[in-house]
């Protein structure tokens, strides 16, 4: 049974129309999974080898590929919820009880997207923490830190924009708490805090900026910054190795060069 | 350095590769290894699949919690009613938390800007590249500035009645007498790590025990009109 699937799978790869979508071509050598990753669009953003003790657990407890994954499940909840969603008032909060009681599988939806979003950002801070403790924010690195705040600051944008959509008591004042403090920037405080809500208070307009800003600027900002993330990490030579880390295997080759001074 | 040369020499042969190499690394410099090869893995399939495994782990923890926990609704919109107290998200309660103690330009502009800023230049401001120990080098000098500073950090707290942010100022300030009195071959492991900690590590720490604190305190401990509650007597 297995050899016939292997067979088909097999055919199906080798066929004119699979090797014209996928440019790397069939086989399982070295050389063309090296392939696999290089000569895709999306997957070239990472190296094609990694060193074997960055792979492990210990070494970075997987934190920044799992915010990478409550934003994949943040991207799928949350078209899913905009199709049950008018960002207008007070439609907006019977959505939001649509979505408990009408919707099927609404409320579970809803929630998941919720949880995910908390925990992303919890993630986040876990990510700068851990890769500030074991200082891998070093030369050749610190711009790729650089972007980790923008991306960390997107987030907390997301999240923040997010809290208001549901429309409810918490979400209100919660928007306003946080909104208020735009107001006290010396000088354009006032401008700031208008621009944001697009009034004086939090109202119609602000819910629609923020749903926008939710919905289509920033994460099309997150996912620019997190694409330019990704393919630092290949450029500024793959995940920071701390040298007292044990090493797979003793190095057998080296190369020395002088470095200039501190 | 008590190293009356001027230059180290080192000696790296392999000869399935290539012949002896000498390497003179002269004064003020420092040797740095390029390129050393190590075992590798392929990034397709196997650190593919890793990655995939970790968020599929990710994503059924979170569909089970989801099952079980349901995300909090409150009744509609209502601006002529203020709930006491009126909270932001989680994340930012630790600044909400400061706004009760200074001023709205201070807690929600200053100290936001300043802690973006300070985390954008942490790589840039890494002058000290070998990150070694804070208090290997010029001791007494360096005690003296950071006694100096912790005092002039509790007063100012103390000053602005800022009490919670007290305990892990202090926690940190031990812990780095710890360090200064420890040196790097102390039989304690402990005060072996401290001891070799750089100033960033000091700081990042503080900055990480008063944002869990703050945070913690605004979200479990703020009842009506920021007054001091205990969660479990609600």
């Amino acid at each position: 049974m297995s050899g016939k699937t292997d067979q088909i799978v097999e055919q199906v790869r080798s066929s004119r129309v699979w090797r014209s979508v996928f440019r790397s071509g069939t086989g399982n050598s070295t050389l063309h999974r090296a392939l696999a990753i290089q000569q895709n669009i999306f997957l070239h953003l990472f190296a094609t080898k990694v060193r074997k003790r960055m792979v492990r657990f210990s070494a970075t407890w997987y934190l920044g590929t799992l915010t990478f994954g409550t934003f994949l499940i943040l991207v799928i909840t949350g078209i899913l919820l905009m199709l049950y969603y008018h960002p207008s008032v007070p439609q907006a909060y019977a959505d939001m009880k649509d979505l408990q009681f009408v919707v099927s599988s609404g409320l579970f939806l809803r929630n998941l997207h919720r949880w995910s979003a908390q925990l992303m950002v919890f993630l986040v801070f876990a990510h700068m923490f851990k890769v500030f403790y074991r200082g891998a924010y070093r030369t050749p690195r610190e711009f790729n830190w650089v972007i980790g705040i923008v991306l960390l600051i997107i987030t907390l944008l997301l999240s923040y924009t997010g809290y208001l959509l549901p429309w409810d008591q918490l979400a209100y004042w919660a928007i306003t708490v946080g909104s208020n403090l735009s107001s006290s920037v010396p000088l354009v405080g006032s401008k700031i805090h208008f621009l944001l809500l697009g009034g004086n208070q939090v109202n119609a307009n602000a819910l629609l900026r923020f749903y926008v800003l939710h919905c289509v600027i920033l994460p099309l900002a997150a996912i620019l910054f997190i694409a330019v993330h990704f393919w630092r990490i290949r450029k500024d030579g793959g995940l920071y190795v701390q040298q007292s880390e044990p090493k797979a295997r003793a190095a057998t080759e080296s190369t020395l060069s002088a470095k200039e001074g501190q | 350095m008590s190293d009356p040369k001027d230059f180290v020499a080192g000696i790296d042969s392999d000869q399935r590769h290539s012949p002896t190499r000498v390497v003179f690394v002269t004064r003020r410099t420092s040797a740095q290894v390029k390129v050393t090869s190590e075992d590798q893995v392929q990034t397709y399939p196997e650190v593919m699949f890793r990655a995939a495994l970790a968020i599929e782990l990710l994503a059924i923890a979170l569909v089970l919690f989801s099952l079980f926990f349901n995300a909090p609704l409150e009744g509609i919109a209502d601006p002529t009613h203020t709930p006491n107290p009126a909270k932001a998200p989680w994340y930012f309660l630790g600044l909400q938390e400061l706004l009760h103690y200074f001023p709205p330009v201070v807690a929600g502009v200053l100290v936001p800007t300043l802690l973006i800023i300070s985390l954008v230049i942490i790589p840039y401001f890494n002058v000290n590249i070998e990150a070694n120990g804070l208090f290997l080098k010029d001791r007494t000098k360096r005690l003296r500035l950071f006694y100096l500073a912790s005092l002039g950090m509790m007063i100012f707290l103390l000053v602005f009645h800022v009490y919670v942010a007290v305990p892990p100022t202090v926690l940190v300030a031990l812990a780095m007498i710890v360090a200064a009195n420890s040196t790097p071959d102390s039989p304690s492991r402990l005060c072996r790590y401290l001891a070799r900690r750089p100033l960033a590590y000091w700081i990042m720490t503080w900055f990480l025990f008063e944002l869990i604190v703050l945070t913690a305190v605004g979200t479990w401990f703020r009842g009506p009109g920021w007054s001091w509650v205990l969660p479990w007597r609600s």
